[in-house]
């Protein structure tokens, strides 16, 4: 299948690289930003584990885009304009208020929430790609579940106990968890390009998806009994290219050294 | 105390002194004279928690990092540093449960200024050039420092910084990449470089602390020289850092900010022109560049996430 490829398909199988990259690129750099910050130091080692392995997710895909020909894959982590990622809204909302370098004020509460949606998210994608047409991305879709068996089982964790803990802790999770679903509209969209993408068969349809996504957290959310999130329509579609200003921001800082000299070699 | 009691107390004394004058490791349930416990437990938690501080100054250039490349290995070394911390701190812990203490009153000791990081860390980052430096040249010293007490007679420490070491090797090594990568650069490239010597170099050489007491007021490297924790004296590792690394600074062409450095045949050693040791002083009470951004950062950490602290002591008891 993949020694002669037609334009038609490969226009799909970029679309579905980019969200992929572009997803694992900037969910790592909000990690990123957590390192030294994390409520214990245990846990500061976890995720910045965490954190490393994705950025190895996102330079995979990155690197397969490069291989079709679409420029270095440093290029098109670093370069590429807001209008042009295709991101998920929610990886690009910031850790929570201030820099990370100066007063962050960062709520583990909706680290975890997020964490925890963005990751069992990406399980479900990742069991649908398993079976795709196109044998790099199932090549590079095995590769990561072994390391995601262990995110997912990690945030898991913290989502249950907080959950559970303490009145407190469980009216800010919920809290956190509002924020977080308000802005996973897109999470499992593949924005205008869906039914070329499902034709091509690529990766199973946005239904099928949504229903591998429910059957991973309906268990977590019957233990700690709280009811079920519906993903609401997207606000803003990050699969075609519509962001906010904090992707902007977020590209300014990955890439400012990189943009310094183009032409050097780092 | 009874006379009995008296003489086994010395008998344990002489039996102790008489195993590290033999080679042989303390275990931390072992007997020891508390003179012992409390220099292991002030070195291991300023080492552990200078691991932890490490990370922030580091930290700065983990999302800048510029190619993906870089981005893969710098949060790999953050994260080692994390863990060496995690190590450390669990060797000081065992040593404090006699007195009552535990991790959370050494975050206490930091925040009032009572238990120090390494002057290093107090330093300010300005450039990825630094980000090389700080991997190539701190990290070379911390393996200069740390293989001194590789040895260490109190075992669990011993034992902690054999791998700590390993993982440090592989810091310098990425450190050293990033340096390469950058002196065979662009002109502007290597302008960062030499930029981050000439600010980074007195820091380099307060890395080893005074060479005694007289300079500074205080020192414990006797205590621990005594106890055969660590072997050589503050000024024979600063020897052995500037044996090892003035070659190697000067093959790919920089230049050390130090117009009298030499080293001296008939003396066998590094002449340098000394630090000013009141920065140091200053640093020391948490007065450096950096010291009380990074001391707020943690701080601030630690008080955002009591709510978190609060509902895991919860789910435990």
């Amino acid at each position: 299948m993949t020694n002669e490829i037609t334009p038609e398909y490969k226009k799909a199988v970029l679309t579905v690289l980019y969200q992929l990259a572009d997803d694992d690129y900037l969910f790592s750099y909000r990690g990123s930003e957590w390192l030294g910050l994390a409520p214990h130091i245990e846990e500061d080692v976890a995720f910045s584990s965490i954190t490393q392995d994705t950025m190895g997710h996102a330079k995979l895909y990155y690197t397969l885009l490069e291989e079709l020909g679409e420029g270095s894959a440093d290029s098109l982590a670093q370069l590429r304009p807001k209008e042009e990622r295709c991101n998920s809204l929610l990886v690009e909302r910031p850790n929570g208020e201030g820099y990370y370098k100066e007063a962050p004020n960062y709520d583990w509460g909706y680290a975890v929430a997020r964490n925890y949606i963005y990751t069992t998210a990406k399980k479900a994608k990742i069991d649908a790609l398993k079976a795709s047409s196109y044998a790099p991305i199932r090549e590079v879709a095995v590769k990561i579940s072994t390391e995601l068996y262990y995110h997912q089982m990690h945030w898991t964790t913290w989502f249950t106990q907080l959950c559970t803990a303490t009145e407190e802790s469980r009216s800010r999770m919920m809290k956190a968890l509002q924020e977080v679903i308000k802005d996973a509209g897109d999470l499992l969209s593949f924005g205008k390009s869906v039914k070329h993408i499902t034709a091509c068969e690529l990766i199973e349809s946005e239904v099928a998806i949504k229903e591998r996504w429910l059957a991973i957290v309906t268990p977590t959310f019957e233990a700690v009994e709280i009811a079920i999130p519906v993903l609401p329509d997207p606000i803003i579609n990050g699969r075609d290219g519509q962001h906010t200003d904090d992707l902007t921001s977020a590209i300014e800082t990955m890439s400012e050294v990189y943009r310094s000299d183009l032409a050097a070699s780092w | 105390m009874s006379v009995v009691t008296q003489l086994s107390e010395q008998e344990l004394q002489e039996q102790f002194e008489a195993r590290i004058a033999a080679g042989e490791k303390i275990e931390v349930d072992d007997w020891m004279p508390e003179e012992y416990r409390l220099a292991l437990i002030k070195l291991i938690s300023m080492h552990g928690i200078s691991e932890i501080m490490g990370a922030l100054p580091e930290k700065e250039w983990v999302p800048k990092a510029p190619t993906l490349y870089r981005k893969l290995g710098i949060m790999a070394k953050v994260q080692d540093e994390m863990g060496h911390g995690q190590l450390l701190l669990r060797v000081a812990e065992d040593l404090l449960k006699p007195y009552g203490k535990n991790r959370g009153d050494l975050m206490i000791d930091l925040f009032e200024g009572r238990l120090k990081f390494h002057n290093v860390f107090h330093m300010e980052t300005k450039s990825w050039g630094d980000a090389g430096l700080i991997g190539w040249l701190v990290d070379g010293s911390a393996i200069i420092s740390q293989t001194n007490m590789l040895g260490s007679s109190y075992g669990p420490y011993a034992r902690a910084l054999q791998r700590i070491c390993a993982e440090e090797v592989f810091h310098a090594q990425h450190g050293e990449a990033i340096i390469m990568a950058l002196v065979e650069g662009t002109p502007e490239q290597r302008a960062l470089v030499q930029d981050a010597l000439n600010r980074w170099w007195e820091s380099l050489l307060f890395f080893f602390g005074p060479a005694s007491k007289d300079t500074t007021g205080t020192s414990k490297q006797d205590i621990t020289i005594k106890y055969k924790i660590r072997v050589q004296t503050n000024e024979e590792l600063r020897q052995s850092f500037l044996s090892k690394y003035i070659p190697r600074i000067q093959s790919i062409g920089l230049t050390v900010p130090d117009p009298t450095l030499h080293f001296d045949e008939a003396q066998n050693k590094w002449i340098y022109q000394e630090p000013n040791w009141e920065i140091f002083k200053k640093i020391q009470r948490n007065e450096g560049p950096c010291s009380q951004e990074r001391l707020a950062l943690r701080r601030s950490s630690y008080e955002n996430n009591a709510w978190v602290r609060e509902a895991l002591t919860a789910l435990v008891n």
